[in-house]
């Protein structure tokens, strides 16, 4: 195994040992990533069952497939679901655990049994949370706001906050390995300068994990001692004010907002590099955008609050500092332009989910500036206006991006390839599904139809037929890969080290990686991205 | 851990699989551990800015529920909480220099010294069980104050609760420190668990010295 040639029927990290045992008590992260994709992969389908089932309500604008308080407790679960349960762990519990040593050129994470640990705990969180739905469900909204969450709700709001709570743990039990793996395993030669972007993104995101989440950690707290115990620290009778609770939760929940965006940043910084054979344009500026998004987001949260009897200057200040996000972000669009400008791109499946990436995530954040300007907010806060914005972000962006980076780094983790033809299907699929469900809702938000109540005026049936069209077609867009994924891990192609001739450490190990990731210890020699004209292909 | 001159070579067993060196195992659970006091920090932060708003809103009721603390009993406590840390601090170089009767003893007397705190917490506790002053339907203050007084009172057992929590622990992690020491399990080449556990103690003692100043102190005089 530390031998150099690569005997043909090699020993890797999948047939290393067979058991659950060896699954159920491994410290390997490329092991633990599969615990998580797993995992996270339910979460996925059943929030999605959640969304099928609001998308069935709205068909029609009578409301007459599930009651009110039903309809509350559906959109309820699906934020919870896919907020907590899929999109925060998303790219770093399943790509970044499996990358971030590799990239890195380590044999493992810094505490690998913290890894694992935060694997137990993200499924202990979420058995909370099942529990929670099948014996009721909460109705509070994904946010908790108080005083309802605190005094009035009749659902089961302490068990589901006590799921997220413990949740938490495990999002602050990544951050701070990958913090900690990046400044003490990097191999020699690797310098900050030469990492890949992937792992600059996986920095930030780290960082607002590791300070964000805590201060949610003790909020959710909060409210489950004022459920329980009437403290009074969100009741207005007692002085409390509900508003506090504004202002905490979102002091954590702005800034994970970019937890479920930095991550599927770079994946797209990897994938354009290696599909339009170019170098990444402007490499220091994709790196430290990642890093000032991270900071600023912890600056921005009063944006949420406009309504909310915030003072109109403290307003201002939010608008403005939020309109600041908009520059790295448009820094890395443009960069990412700039990059296949002149590239020779090839349209292979990751390539399509990077380009739906780029557009998406553009008509996102620039209905982003639309909410951060005082006066618009006020006209669509609270509409589908709000609802499609953050999709576009959410869906559009991160999970187009996951997915992307499942296609490009599957052979890596399987040692299979997916088919090839069938994917770029899907992904074509999965665009036009998701333009046609979530265009329609800014359309929706902008004439005032409001977002969580199960009926409407009969003006909006139209549109919401479209979005609810386009939802089932993304649905079947999301089952095709599914599919295929698990067709491929025993029929699909073996793949070769590097099927895309990309740069990068993890292309420099045999597919799937051995235990210790690499046969001989990488020593890095040149900068990360080095696609260039003058380039020969070997395999 | 200025001076550690560990090499590849020395194949210890307490250098784990995925390391280089020893020099690299420290710095990562040093590094590892100041990140997770930082998030420590941030999650008492909460509490700390929910504190300062109320106090801010509420300055009379706060002075007022400030009166019914024993300020005795929590100064003593303050001062068994600063020897722990001196006993936590000698345990480290004894660790650190391979004493192993002195690291078990030191290790001991900072339990000895957790446990006293805990012990006069909850003499002081129970008082405000007798008294009323747990929020909550029991609670019965005199006065207009009444239901910010309750503020008070539910951020104070907030707080100091959160903060025992976090002594049981620390005190649980330092009886298995212990017994490791006993059993000769630690030297001065893998003292970094004695280190570690020491950065939580004065951590967790830190708060300590701001909640004693901003619940039992603050506007009495």
């Amino acid at each position: 195994m530390h031998d150099a040639s690569v005997a043909p029927p090699h020993t890797h990290y999948l047939n290393a040992n067979y058991g659950v045992k060896s699954w159920l008590l491994t410290t390997d992260h490329k092991r633990i990533a599969l615990l998580y994709l797993a995992s996270l992969t339910l979460f996925f389908f059943l929030g999605g069952a959640f969304a099928v089932l609001i998308r069935l309500e709205l068909l029609t604008p009578q409301g007459d497939m599930v009651q009110s308080e039903t309809y509350n407790k559906l959109f309820t679960m699906h934020g919870i679901i896919m907020i907590f349960f899929f999109l925060v762990p998303s790219i770093p519990a399943v790509l970044g655990n499996f990358l971030v040593p590799i990239m890195l050129g380590a044999r493992d994470l810094a505490f690998p049994r913290l890894n694992l640990l935060s694997w137990y705990v993200y499924t202990i969180g979420g058995l909370f949370t099942l529990v929670a739905i099948v014996s009721g469900g909460v109705d509070t909204g994904w946010t908790f706001y108080t005083p309802y969450s605190s005094t009035y709700a009749n659902s089961h709001v302490i068990l589901t906050a006590l799921g997220i709570f413990i949740t938490g743990f495990s999002s602050i039990l990544t951050g701070l390995n990958f913090l900690v793996t990046t400044h003490t395993m990097r191999a020699p030669g690797m310098t900050w300068s030469r990492l890949p972007l992937f792992m600059w993104a996986h920095y930030a995101t780290s960082l607002i994990m590791v300070l964000g989440t805590p201060v949610l950690a003790i909020t959710i707290v909060l409210v489950a001692l004022e459920r329980a115990f009437r403290i009074g620290i969100f009741d207005p009778t007692l002085g409390g004010d509900p508003v506090l609770f504004q202002h905490l939760f979102w002091f954590y929940s702005h800034p994970a907002v970019y937890i479920m965006i930095l991550p599927g940043m770079g994946v797209i910084s990897e994938v354009i590099a290696c599909f339009a054979r170019k170098r990444i344009f402007g490499y220091d500026f994709v790196a430290f955008s990642s890093v000032a998004i991270a900071v600023l987001g912890f600056f921005v949260w009063g944006h949420h609050m406009f309504v909310s009897s915030q003072s109109p200057y403290a307003g201002l200040v939010f608008s403005f500092l939020s309109f600041l996000v908009a520059i790295p972000s448009a820094v890395k669009v443009f960069n990412w332009t700039a990059t296949l400008y002149r590239g020779s791109i090839a349209y292979n499946a990751p390539m399509i989910y990077a380009m739906g990436f780029i557009g998406l995530f553009t008509i996102g954040g620039l209905t982003g500036l639309f909410l951060a300007t005082l006066a618009v907010d006020i006209h669509v806060h609270d509409t589908y206006f709000i609802v499609a914005h953050f999709h576009y972000i959410m869906v559009g962006g991160m999970v187009m991006a996951y997915l992307g980076g499942l296609h490009f780094w599957w052979p890596k983790i399987t040692g299979r390839m997916y088919p090839e033809n069938l994917a770029r299907l899907a992904a074509i699929i999965i665009f036009i599904g998701f333009n046609l469900t979530f265009f329609p809702q800014f359309l929706l938000g902008y004439l005032g139809m409001p977002r969580r109540y199960h009926f409407y005026p009969e003006e909006f049936q139209v549109l919401n037929v479209m979005s609810s069209a386009g939802a089932s077609i993304l649905g079947v867009g999301y089952l095709i890969p599914m599919i295929y994924f698990l067709w491929s891990m025993r029929y699909g192609a073996p793949a070769p080290a590097n099927p895309w001739q990309a740069t990068g450490l993890e292309w420099n190990t045999s597919s799937p990686p051995p235990t210790a990731n690499f046969h001989t210890p990488p020593v890095v020699t040149e900068e990360a991205y080095a696609y260039g004209p003058q380039e020969v292909h070997v395999d | 851990m200025a001076h550690r001159r560990c090499t590849l070579t020395e194949h210890s067993s307490a250098l784990a699989h995925h390391f280089d060196s020893l020099e690299q195992q420290y710095a990562s659970a040093n590094l590892g551990m100041w990140l997770f006091l930082l998030t420590e920090i941030m999650f008492f932060g909460g509490l700390f800015a929910g504190y300062t708003v109320y106090r801010t809103f509420y300055p009379d009721a706060f002075i007022a529920g400030s009166h019914h603390l024993d300020i005795t009993l929590g100064g003593i406590n303050t001062v068994v909480l600063l020897a722990s840390s001196l006993t936590m601090a000698l345990a480290v170089h004894a660790a650190q220099s391979g004493q192993r009767q002195q690291l078990v003893n030191f290790l001991l007397l900072t339990i000895v010294c957790g446990l006293l705190f805990l012990g006069i917490k909850a003499v002081e506790y129970s008082h405000k069980f007798a008294d009323h002053l747990v929020p909550g339907k029991h609670f019965v203050f005199e006065g207009p104050l009444a239901g910010q007084v309750q503020l008070f009172f539910s951020f104070y057992f907030g707080m100091t609760g959160m903060h025992a929590v976090h002594m049981v622990i620390g005190i649980g992690l330092l009886g298995i420190l212990t017994l490791q020491a006993w059993r000769g399990q630690l030297s001065p080449t893998y003292a970094a668990p004695v280190e570690m556990l020491g950065l939580y103690w004065h951590f967790v003692d830190i708060v300590w010295i701001f909640l004693f100043p901003l619940l039992y102190l603050l506007g009495r005089h």
